[in-house]
């Protein structure tokens, strides 16, 4: 809502600071939410926390230390108040497992994850968005109908069952990928100790190192859940393309460029891909935050040490403040790309601003 | 028959049934012209029968164990599909599962709507505080990933397949909430909600007689839409073994079962995943179909 009738800098300077302070008090809402929620959560599972620590057999004055220790004999406010507090200094607990704070396991985790999330971005970018273009350019024919159908099958595709299947076929029967895990067992030791890890990341790692057999290995390994991952969000990326795409086309803009005898190709890719770049930034930015929790399912078959193996393990040994540790984790990080993704909009998008 | 249809397509009809009969037989006609979305109303027939009928169809009982029979492949006479570790048929399993699918199904189908209509409803009729408030919840639960909220909820409430349904209705009626609000303030300020209020009829009374009814068109596409991904949560639930429990027969949990002998005995995993598929790909199909129907902007020119 840019107010025509003074332009200049100051409103314009005004507004922006305006949205920005919305904007944040926006996101210190959701993220007291979340935690909220998480907190709650904590509080009605059937799981003592007490207890947890101590083990069943310690005595009554042991159990009463942990539990002062913890807090839980104050108001349950004061106690959230505690949570959030310790929260926003970056201490989400302790993992009852390996009595570790759950922020440095994450830490450890995370990585995995977000190259494994951020390759299969990258294709499903790479192959969606040509193939909602074509399709978009050629409503109605034959290429039109695959991209519609091969993009409901990957809306359609249990994506655990879609890993099993592919490592049956591409690891057990031919052979072409490395199996489970990040690396051949072999390698495995070797990465921990001759490669320095500046990102954990091991794609980057090897690469920095000069490791180039350990990369080729990596690659192999991580290809195919990268792959699988990819063909979701390529269905999703390819779907809203075409829709876009086909939107665009139909604007009076695009009938005068043809009219000047501008070449097709021009058309599409320059003037029409410009606006449906927009869009399909917030598109692309979903897919990416879903990837990075939806690497759930598929990081249990691939045996990935990632964010999500981290949550089911936790979950599956009542390592409560780890699950929910966890939880607060992808869940920030959901709002942040949300939020970046709302901004990149208003870069790219005139009108928005 | 033919006297039906010329009063179906009256253009002058002369009851609020004949004229809304008459836009479903439109929208009909308009459906039945999409291969994808009859393909897909097929397989969501058929799913309905089968569930229906799975006591007479299924060829063997889906719990029966018979460890001679055990890891037999497809084709083998009497099990069309093989058996698994245990010698039970796949075929009846999956045929038996069949329920347990339309159950989770339906369930949050009716549950999740409903919180979200609510939700919605109240939001957009009070608008003001109330409708920040409300929404600002909606977001924070939009905000969370769903199936790890799911998992988080599972694991408070434990296994089992009513507390996978609650879960997943938990984490499904946000959107709901969103179309319906929308729909809410296009009619809030209109003529015959005032006309309503005018003669003195409650707040709950408008929502629930006025203001929902004209939501639901909306909301039924998207929950048609969403009911494919309610499926892969569901499985990948069971898959977990958060979901349904042993022995029933649920997809999800039959891909996990299958996974040990996934190299030598692939049709263990690989055949439930399949029924999974095609369950999800025709309601994706139908949801795709009814949404070009009863959604003009989307609809080919």
């Amino acid at each position: 809502m840019t107010d025509i009738s003074q332009p200049g800098p100051p409103s314009r300077v005004a507004a922006i600071a305006r949205r920005i302070a919305t904007e944040g008090a926006t996101l210190v809402v959701t993220l007291l939410g979340l935690l909220l929620m998480t907190f709650l959560i904590g509080r009605v599972v059937p799981i003592d926390p007490v207890l947890s620590i101590v083990g069943e057999r310690a005595t009554a004055e042991q159990y009463d230390a942990v539990r002062l220790a913890l807090g839980l004999d104050e108001p349950l406010w004061k106690q959230f108040a505690i949570y959030v507090g310790d929260a926003l200094q970056g201490d989400l607990g302790q993992s009852i497992r390996t009595r570790e704070p759950v922020l440095e396991e994450i830490a450890r985790y995370f990585p995995a994850t977000l190259e494994l999330a951020t390759l299969a971005t990258l294709f499903g970018v790479l192959v969606g968005v040509p193939a909602g273009v074509l399709a978009a350019t050629r409503p109605g024919t034959l290429a039109d109908q695959v991209v519609r159908v091969v993009g409901l099958m990957g809306y359609s595709m249990p994506v655990f069952w879609l890993g099993l299947i592919g490592l049956l076929v591409f690891y057990g029967m031919l052979g072409w990928v490395g199996g489970p895990g990040r690396l051949d067992s072999a390698y495995q030791m070797l990465f921990e100790f001759e490669v320095t890890q500046y990102t954990g990341m091991i794609l980057i790692d090897t690469a920095l190192n000069g490791r180039w057999d350990m990369f080729a290995n990596a690659f192999s390994h991580i290809v195919l859940p990268a792959g699988l991952l990819g063909y979701v969000s390529m269905a999703y990326i390819s779907r809203m393309t075409r829709s876009f795409m086909m939107n665009e086309l139909g604007q009076e803009y695009i009938t005068t460029a043809r009219v000047k005898g501008m070449p097709e190709w021009r058309v599409v890719w320059v003037h029409a891909m410009r606006n449906v770049l927009v869009p399909l930034i917030t598109v692309i930015a979903l897919s990416y935050a879903y990837l990075l929790e939806g690497s759930v399912l598929t990081e249990t078959i691939f045996a990935w040490p990632g964010l999500g193996s981290y949550i089911t393990n936790a979950l599956f040994a009542a390592d409560m403040p780890a699950v929910l540790g966890g939880t607060v984790v992808v869940g920030a990080v959901f709002v942040a790309l949300n939020m970046l993704s709302d901004i990149l909009y208003r870069v790219v998008d005139p009108r928005a601003r | 028959m033919a006297g039906l249809r010329v009063w179906l397509m009256d253009p002058n009809p002369t009851s609020r049934r004949q004229a809304r009969l008459g836009q479903f037989w439109l929208g009909w006609l308009r459906l039945r012209r999409n291969p994808l979305a009859v393909s897909g109303l097929v397989i969501v027939g058929l799913l309905l029968v089968v569930a229906a009928f799975a006591p007479v169809i299924a060829p063997h009982d889906p719990l029966a164990q018979d460890l001679s029979r055990r890891l037999l492949p497809p084709g083998t006479p009497g099990n069309l599909l093989g058996t698994d570790d245990f010698g039970r048929d796949i075929l009846s399993r999956i045929i038996t599962g069949s329920r347990i699918t339309l159950y989770i199904v339906g369930l949050v189908a009716v549950t999740a709507p409903f919180l979200g209509l609510l939700i919605g409803t109240v939001s957009g009729y009070f608008g003001g505080w109330t409708d920040a408030v409300l929404m600002r919840i909606t977001d924070i639960f939009l905000a969370f990933p769903r199936l790890i909220l799911a998992l988080a909820l599972v694991a408070v409430l434990g296994p089992g397949i009513e507390n996978a349904v609650l879960a997943i209705a938990l984490t499904a009626w946000p959107p709901y909430a969103r179309v319906a609000r929308a729909e809410t303030l296009t009619v809030r300020n209109s003529d015959y909600i005032a006309a309503v209020r005018l003669q003195g009829a409650g707040v709950p009374r408008i929502i629930l007689g006025h203001v929902v009814p004209t939501c639901l068109p909306s909301v039924i596409i998207r929950v048609t839409l969403d009911m494919a991904g309610v499926i892969l949560i569901a499985a990948g639930l069971g898959f977990l073994g958060l979901g349904v429990q042993p022995p029933l027969p649920e997809w999800g949990l039959m891909i996990s079962s299958g996974r040990k002998y996934l190299f030598e005995q692939w049709w263990v995993s690989t055949m439930p995943g399949l029924a999974i598929f095609i369950v999800s790909l025709g309601f994706n199909l139908l949801g795709d179909g009814l949404r070009d129907v009863l959604d003009p902007k989307s609809a080919p020119k």
